[in-house]
């Protein structure tokens, strides 16, 4: 074979690669559209479930989407930011560090199962949140870590050692850099890995199985001590537990966790790029 | 932390070599440095350098390259702080007071001793807020204060007229000597007492380096000088005193006459007029 017959051969293969990856995203995003549009309406978004879920809407399932997801941020964000603060500023390559590394490393490899039951062992019964938003936010929080800390530490690193130098040649301290250099800078960074994270968060089924998701509960939740629904256990359970569920039923709730978690995905993108425009290095 | 500790000798000049130079300064030295040694994790880079800086003068290191200017500098205001695996032996004084005692403040140290390097890093943040910066960390609030001195330090560093309808706009967008005058004018709002210059024109056109060079001996009033420059020409053209490094010693100080029209040491007459390096 030629070289310039390789060439083409090589760049047909990879853009293949390419649109196979593709195709199945819009595959499946396109059946759930179409199946799932049907379902769509105010009633479907804004009341609840009828008639043992065969009828109505999913309003309190969603809302309870929306907390929990709020929920992971706040646990996620302030502890996994600042690991990543402390292993980019100020870990020194010792034991310590690296048994933090390999204890984060092993934290994602963890089935999300897993962090199901670890949340009803240390939350829900030892330390007796019950089953909770409160004990489901914590186990999701930490399925979220690894991920929130690994980009946040990626993005405090992009911001250069220069300007690192220049800020203490002016007087300033380390925390003053860090706070007051760096961090804004590595912002977009750190926002766009948190929401990465939460994305996950927001469709996982078997973490908050134990810790926090009710099955049938009408009414919106009234503090972290309550339980409530969620989009991808409400799923789990009209798909699978419920005969007779009609599947438009099943496809619009699928449709909307994934508008939720696409929507949560978009802001990230706008904020990068948004950032990006903006910054000057 | 201006008095206290003085070193016994601190008003005492050294005297080797450079006798005639030091009968005509009766002024103790802002900066005294004493055998200093100074090593990297893998590169010696200082052997033993004794030095006295005078107020009001600009004092000049001038060597080729690698023969420690750089680290002679960052010392001064212990920038090498920054680094690990160092070694340092040998004391620094300014005002007589040593600036690695346990007890002194490296903020403060730092502002008092403001370096400007040698390339230009603006900050990525508007003019305005590259020159409040350093302020800002001091804890200098007072908006009034804070905009007399984004004035005076850009009218010191001759950029006031260009940026003054622009001080909103990105640092990064000035042009290269722009930049240059901005990371002096950065240091300048704080008011410090010695300015450290890294090569102050290295990518300077012709016009910027004169118009740096004419701000040098403005600025000498106010302040004590140490400059790296780009040049023995410049170095002549702007010193008072000057320094010649080489191999991590400091070969021969004087005053700019004595280094530049009849030098003692061989190596300094050599590199002076131009043999090597
Ligand atoms: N950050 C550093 N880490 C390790 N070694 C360094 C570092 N900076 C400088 N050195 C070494 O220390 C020695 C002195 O370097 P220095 O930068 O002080 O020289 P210089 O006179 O400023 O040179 P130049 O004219 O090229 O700027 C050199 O051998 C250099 O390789
Ligand atoms: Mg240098």
């Amino acid at each position: 074979m030629s070289r310039e017959m390789k060439q083409k051969l090589a760049f047909a293969l990879l853009t293949a690669a390419a649109v196979v990856v593709v195709v199945p995203v819009l595959l499946v995003a396109g059946y759930i559209i179409w199946r799932g549009a049907g379902a769509i309406s105010l009633e479907f978004l804004l009341s609840a479930p009828r008639h043992g879920l065969r009828e109505g809407g999913i309003f309190p399932a969603a809302i309870g989407t929306v907390i929990l997801t709020l929920g992971t941020a706040i646990v996620a964000l302030p502890l996994g930011v600042g690991a990543a603060i402390y292993l980019s500023e100020y870990a020194r390559d010792d034991l310590l560090t690296r048994l933090i590394r390999m204890a984060i490393i092993n934290l994602a490899g963890i089935p999300s199962v897993v962090y199901g039951l670890f949340g009803l062992g240390l939350f829900v019964l030892f330390l007796r949140c019950g089953t909770s938003i409160l004990a489901g936010s914590l186990t999701l929080g930490l399925l979220t870590l690894p991920v929130v800390i690994s980009t946040a530490e990626e993005a405090i690193r992009a911001v250069p050692q220069s300007f690192r130098v220049v800020s203490v040649s002016l007087g300033g301290t380390k925390w003053q850099t860090i706070r007051h250099l760096v961090l804004p800078n590595a912002l977009p960074g750190i926002i766009t890995g948190v929401i990465l994270g939460l994305e996950r968060a927001a469709g996982e089924t078997a973490p908050i199985l134990f810790t926090v998701a009710a099955v049938y509960l009408p009414r919106l939740p009234r503090s972290i001590f309550d339980q409530t629904m969620a989009l991808p256990y409400h799923l789990f359970v009209i798909s699978t537990q419920v005969p007779g569920m009609p599947m438009t039923l099943q496809f619009g709730t699928a449709l909307v966790l994934l508008a939720f978690v696409l929507s949560l995905n978009a802001a990230a993108t706008i904020i990068r790029s948004h950032f990006r425009r903006r910054r000057s290095w | 932390m201006v008095t206290g500790a003085m070193p016994p000798t601190s008003a005492q000049p050294p005297s080797e070599g450079t006798c005639d130079a030091m009968t005509t300064t009766a002024v103790p030295s802002k900066i005294r440095v004493e055998k200093v040694s100074f090593a990297y994790s893998n590169a010696e880079a200082l052997r033993a350098v004794s030095l006295d800086v005078y107020p009001h003068e600009v004092t000049v290191l001038f060597g080729p390259a690698r023969s420690g200017k750089t680290t002679l500098l960052r010392l001064l205001n212990r920038l090498t702080d920054l680094l690990e695996g160092t070694r340092r032996s040998g004391h620094i004084y300014l005002d007589g007071q040593d600036i690695f005692a346990p007890d002194v403040d490296v903020a403060e140290l730092r502002r008092r001793v403001g370096m400007v390097f040698a390339m230009p890093i603006p900050l990525p943040m508007s003019i305005r807020a590259n020159l409040t910066y350093g302020l800002q960390l001091k804890g200098i609030r007072d908006r009034a204060l804070l905009e007399a001195r984004v004035e005076s330090a850009l009218r010191a560093a001759a950029l006031w007229d260009e940026v003054k309808d622009r001080l909103e706009d990105p640092a990064s967008s000035l042009s290269g000597g722009q930049q240059q005058r901005l990371c002096l004018a950065r240091i300048l709002a704080l008011e410090p007492e010695v300015i450290l210059l890294d090569n102050p024109t290295s990518g300077l056109d012709p016009i910027s380096t004169s118009k740096v060079e004419a701000s040098l001996h403005e600025l000498r009033q106010r302040y004590t000088i140490i400059a790296v420059p780009h040049s023995v020409q410049q170095a002549a053209r702007i010193a008072d005193r000057a320094a010649f490094m080489l191999g991590g010693e400091i070969i021969e100080v004087g005053t700019a006459r004595e280094i530049f029209t009849r030098p003692r040491d061989p190596r300094t007459r050599d590199y002076v007029e131009g043999r090597f390096g």
